[in-house]
């Protein structure tokens, strides 16, 4: 049989083909580029994979994983501490990236934050705020090298790309009511009104208002009404039925690359996706300078190469550094040394919870979507005074309704046994007459938090896997348990006939779930020195390399990151169509 | 069947399209549980290129072409008009090349290769024997057409117009595609047969101007008889596969979709449907009253969303003037026994088609009032719930919004229930749906490819 001729050279290979691979791919074919997208899993759609009649079933999408990476073909390595033998993943846990076509962008919650202004410079903010006594030596925090400025016409297109509903906080600098007097200011209000609020996120806002915090709905890619995108793409309103986080969307009622941009992406003749084709090295020049394409082993098992002028790696954070790592594209960081840019910066999110059990309160958790709640912002960045705290950063409190699934959720009081016929009683006792509240923290960089190449595991084409080195620092158990004390406070305030504290305590562990915000590991920054990308997302060390992501991020903030990943991308998109693309070449001088 | 039915499912588009295409409606949920062959990447890419970036529902550029001066481009705009994509480009096939199995209640009828290849094509006609294939249904060699071929609509095509499409396709590129031998029973084997239907059944006649009415009513007239040959789906058939002339457009039945009576009648026909719900449809696929399923989808995406606005206002015109006849619907009449099928209407259908039956439309379509829920024959509503369907993308709409198949999930009483249930509720009213019925549309579609 011949050999198949070798795919087309093309202006742009995308790696990966979630969020931010449709992000990309539907910025750069629309300037005109051609654009291949290469993505490892399979297709998926609405009425294929996760149809109305068969998408809530907790036990198939999260208890098998449906959606999620097969780790019997790819995984990781985990280690708390340097001295430690890190060990593979056998079962996914803390956090549950996609597979396939989507991404993650199918089956998360649609929780659309935008980071703000002072995050994007949390190292020059808090060294003029708090001093640098402030900052311990071991914590790297750093700017991003873009600013929340810059970043508002990306925010903004990502919001009216997916929908949002929300309200407004602060439009060009007018503090809204009713919305999150911190925000950053934003251009307009968000395309949709919020969502219907059910009761126990509205007992929270009553609570939280009294104890002068102040409340706003969540702004959620959850469709409050039905809605037509600027591309002409059409998402249907919610049904609240429960199960948005990790499930699809059955009723295109969630924001996702099928439902917000794949159908226009996909009918545009200068774009092409090619499913199940998992690319194994980014190929460089000798000079390791110039990048020339990828290689990759396509769905019938042959290995091939698509050349391209332009490589934007596009897949899960995690799998950016570790191609990186695995073409030799920057210098791999040695924490010992603290030199090297790929994987330095590895960073997470820190949860926290409080229960609040009525006895005469109907919540009917069941009620939910992925981004139903009302939140507080007052403890999150640097809204507050962190003087002598003894942390910087923080997160926001909430209440979000996400559907209380039954396999997942059972709230019971303190000093209720762990399993039998008590467990049971107060399972049943309790369910529907409880709100957790939750906050959710940022984490700051720190030296030896970070991602290598692991020595002793490999993959099933023979690639070691990637190590994971991580653990939480006293800033994030100080931090969290300030978050939690002022949970604590609401909580107290919501009336009910008891609290539970459920404080991030100890080490890290990757097994129960928590959140899939991983971070950094290849950033961006305004030195080569101590980021792998420049202010662009461009590699400083091969210019036609650019990684859009939640990789970028110098430290994660007290959000969910999707919002920031979105505009970072769009960014990152404009700078490859405005200016690479009239001369290749860095676009920052090192 | 099921191969037909494959076949006469949405060959190009978005996500592989057609619900039910390839139905394997009783295969468990997940990974395939619905009869839509998932999409690949090289699915959705197959035939876009020229079908335009999203245009919010604006006319398509190449629509001017409907009154240029020149007859290649005439003819295109007119090859668009007439649909002849849908029986002569097989899915995945060289355009115009032929071959595709056309379903008919007698067999399989495969159609013409209409590229010039002068051996396997038309490159050998003149303009006269193309003229007499349109108007008189006889081929070149003198052989009788059989009317799966819609020469009784094809008659009424002015000279000009069938020199324009004549025109057109001579630029098309030339394919060599020999044409599968038809299956067809005697004596329907037979071409010379056709003489007697033609006799039958088959008036040879150029449209004539109705003078009493307005231009863009003759226009319109000229679209739906001539070229558009909408009575050859939408007119039911006798025995012998004729239209029945004194129903015209009052619905009929094409591979097993039910399909909408056009006139003004109520309930069943287009009666609370405006002018502009009309060219919304044609259009868009979708309007606030219904979204295209089944064939309709096919002749929306390559046809009438390629339309002028001026030709669609005409269509709309004429359409709208088709006085309101049709069979009454009786209401059924035991209400109490639809209370099973309340319950799973709720359950399963009303997050998208609401407990009220409105919808959300152009989104999810309301089924209050909607014609073809009411119609009599229930073969759309039965095929829509045990296969699903999906709304046919559009530069106007790019969305295949698409509601899954449910016979994997229901018995035949409960689609039966709910079926008879949507058809009798927010003042609908059409026959209760029995199981039976239900069982024999499942064993249809069951069948697959």
């Amino acid at each position: 049989m011949p050999a198949p001729s070798p795919p087309a050279p093309v202006d742009v290979v995308l790696v990966g083909f979630g969020w931010t691979g449709a992000i990309m791919g539907e910025a750069l074919t629309a300037a005109g580029l051609n654009v291949v997208a290469l993505e490892r899993g399979g297709w998926r759609d609405a009425p294929n994979d996760f149809a109305v009649t068969f998408d809530q079933d907790e036990l198939r999408y999260y208890w098998r994983h449906h959606l999620f990476q097969d780790v019997a073909h790819d995984t990781l390595t985990f280690r708390n501490k340097l001295d430690q033998v890190a060990l593979p993943m056998r079962r996914l846990g803390s956090f549950l990236p996609g597979a396939g076509v989507g991404g993650g962008g199918i089956h998360w919650n649609g929780q659309v934050w935008r980071f703000l202004p002072s995050d994007f410079v949390a190292r020059s903010h808090n060294l003029s705020r708090y001093g640098a006594a402030a900052l311990p030596p071991d914590m790297i925090i750093q700017d991003y090298g873009v600013t929340y400025a810059e970043l508002e016409p990306h925010f903004d297109r990502f919001e009216y790309l997916c929908g949002i509903s929300g309200k407004a906080g602060n439009l060009k600098g007018v503090v809204q009511a009713g919305g999150n007097p911190f925000e950053g200011p934003r251009s307009r209000e968000y395309p949709n009104p919020p969502m219907e609020m059910t009761y126990g996120p509205t007992l929270f806002a009553e609570a939280a208002a009294r104890v002068g915090l102040h409340p706003f709905p969540h702004p959620a890619a959850n469709m409050s009404r039905a809605y037509t995108n600027p591309l002409g793409l059409q998402l249907g309103p919610c049904t609240y039925c429960g199960f948005c986080e990790k499930f699809g969307c059955g009723n295109y009622s969630k924001a996702s690359p099928q439902t917000t941009i794949l159908p226009v992406l996909l009918a545009r003749p200068n774009f092409t996706l090619r499913t199940g084709c998992e690319v194994l090295k980014v190929e460089l020049t000798p000079d390791r300078k110039h990048a020339t394409g990828v290689t990759y082993i396509d769905e019938t098992g042959a290995s091939a190469f698509q050349a391209a002028s332009v490589v934007v790696l596009t897949a899960f954070p995690l799998g950016n550094v570790r191609l990186m790592l695995l073409s030799g594209i920057g210098k791999p960081y040695d924490p010992r040394t603290g030199e090297g840019v790929v994987g330095r910066n590895y960073a997470y999110q820190a949860m926290s919870s409080v229960n609040v059990f009525f006895d005469d309160k109907l919540i009917n958790p069941f009620i939910g979507a992925g981004s139903l709640g009302m939140i507080v912002d007052d403890f999150n960045g640097d809204n507050f005074d962190h003087t002598a705290k003894g942390f910087i950063g923080g997160g926001y409190i909430g209440v979000v309704n996400t559907g209380a699934r039954p396999i997942e959720t059972h709230p019971t009081p303190d000093k209720t046994p762990a399993w039998g016929s008590a467990w049971k009683r107060a399972v049943a006792a309790n369910y529907l007459k409880t709100v957790s509240i939750v906050t959710h923290g940022a984490v700051m960089s720190h030296r030896t938090n970070y991602l290598d190449l692991d020595p002793n595991y490999s993959d099933v084409f023979g690639r070691p896997l990637l190590r994971m080195t991580f653990d939480f620092t006293d800033n994030e158990h100080r931090m969290s348990d300030f978050l939690t004390e002022r949970a604590a406070d609401v909580a107290r305030a919501m009336g009910g006939r008891e609290i539970k504290l459920n404080r991030r305590s100890g080490s890290y562990d990757i097994t129960p779930y928590q959140t899939t915000h991983n971070t950094g590991g290849a950033v961006m920054g305004t030195d080569p020195k101590t980021s792998a990308l420049n202010r662009y997302l461009q590699s400083w060390d091969v210019p036609n390399v650019f990684a859009p992501g939640a990789n970028a991020f110098p430290q994660n903030a007290g959000y969910n990151p999707a919002g920031t990943v979105a505009a970072l991308s769009y960014w990152c998109a404009e700078a490859i169509t405005t200016r690479f693309m009239k001369s290749a070449g860095p676009l920052v001088q090192a | 069947m099921g191969q037909s039915l494959a076949t006469l499912a949405i060959a190009a588009g978005l996500w592989g399209l057609a619900a039910g295409s390839s139905a394997a409606p009783n295969s468990g949920p997940g990974g395939g549980a619905i009869g839509i062959p998932p999409a690949t990447a090289r699915d959705a890419t197959a035939d876009l290129v020229t079908w335009g970036l999203p245009n919010g529902g604006a006319e398509p550029s190449g629509a001017a072409d409907a009154i240029s001066s020149d007859p290649v481009a005439r003819g295109r705009y007119l090859v668009d008009a007439g649909d002849c994509q849908a029986c002569h480009t097989n899915p995945g096939g060289a355009p115009f090349a032929g071959a595709r199995p056309i379903g008919t209640p007698f067999g399989i009828i495969y159609s013409a290769n209409i590229t010039p290849d002068a051996k396997t094509g038309i490159g050998s006609w003149t303009a006269d024997q193309f003229y007499e294939a349109l108007h008189k249904g006889v081929r070149a060699d003198g052989a009788r057409l059989y009317p799966a071929f819609p020469y009784p609509h094809f008659t009424q095509l002015t000279r000009a117009d069938a020199d324009a499409v004549r025109s057109y396709l001579a630029t098309v590129p030339p394919i060599l595609q020999v044409k599968p031998s038809n299956r067809l029973p005697f004596p329907l084997n037979l071409r010379f047969v056709m003489r007697i239907w033609n006799a039958l059944y088959f008036r040879p006649g150029a449209f004539q101007p109705d003078p009493a009415k307005s231009e863009a009513w003759n226009r319109g007239a000229y679209l739906v008889q001539g070229p558009g040959h909408c009575g050859a789906c939408h007119t039911p058939m006798n025995f012998l596969g004729a239209e029945k002339a004194d129903r015209a457009f009052q619905g009929g039945k094409l591979e097993g979709w039910v399909t909408l009576n056009l006139t003004g009648a109520e309930r069943q026909g287009l009666a609370s449907w405006s002018q502009a719900d009309l060219i919304e449809y044609l259009r868009t696929g979708r309007n606030a009253r219904a979204a295209a399923s089944g064939s309709m989808s096919e002749v929306i995406y390559d046809s009438t969303s390629r339309m002028s606005d001026r030709d669609l206002e005409a269509i709309a015109i004429y359409l709208k003037a088709l006085p309101g006849v049709g069979s009454p619907s009786r209401a059924p009449a035991d209400v109490a026994a639809l209370r099973a099928g309340e319950a799973i209407y709720v359950d399963t259908c009303a997050a998208c088609h609401k407990a009220d039956g409105e919808g959300t439309p152009r989104f999810f379509p309301p089924l209050k009032g909607d014609a073809s829920l009411q119609a009599k024959d229930p073969g759309t509503v039965v095929r829509i719930i045990l296969t699903g369907t999906r709304s046919v993308p559009t530069p106007g709409k790019p969305t295949p919004l698409a509601m899954p198949g449910f016979a994997w999930k229901f018995d035949d009483q409960q689609v039966a229930s709910v079926a008879s249930y949507i058809r009798s509720s927010w003042n609908n009213a059409a026959p209760a749906v029995s199981a039976a019925q239900v069982g024999k549309l499942r064993r249809r579609y069951a069948q697959g490819p």
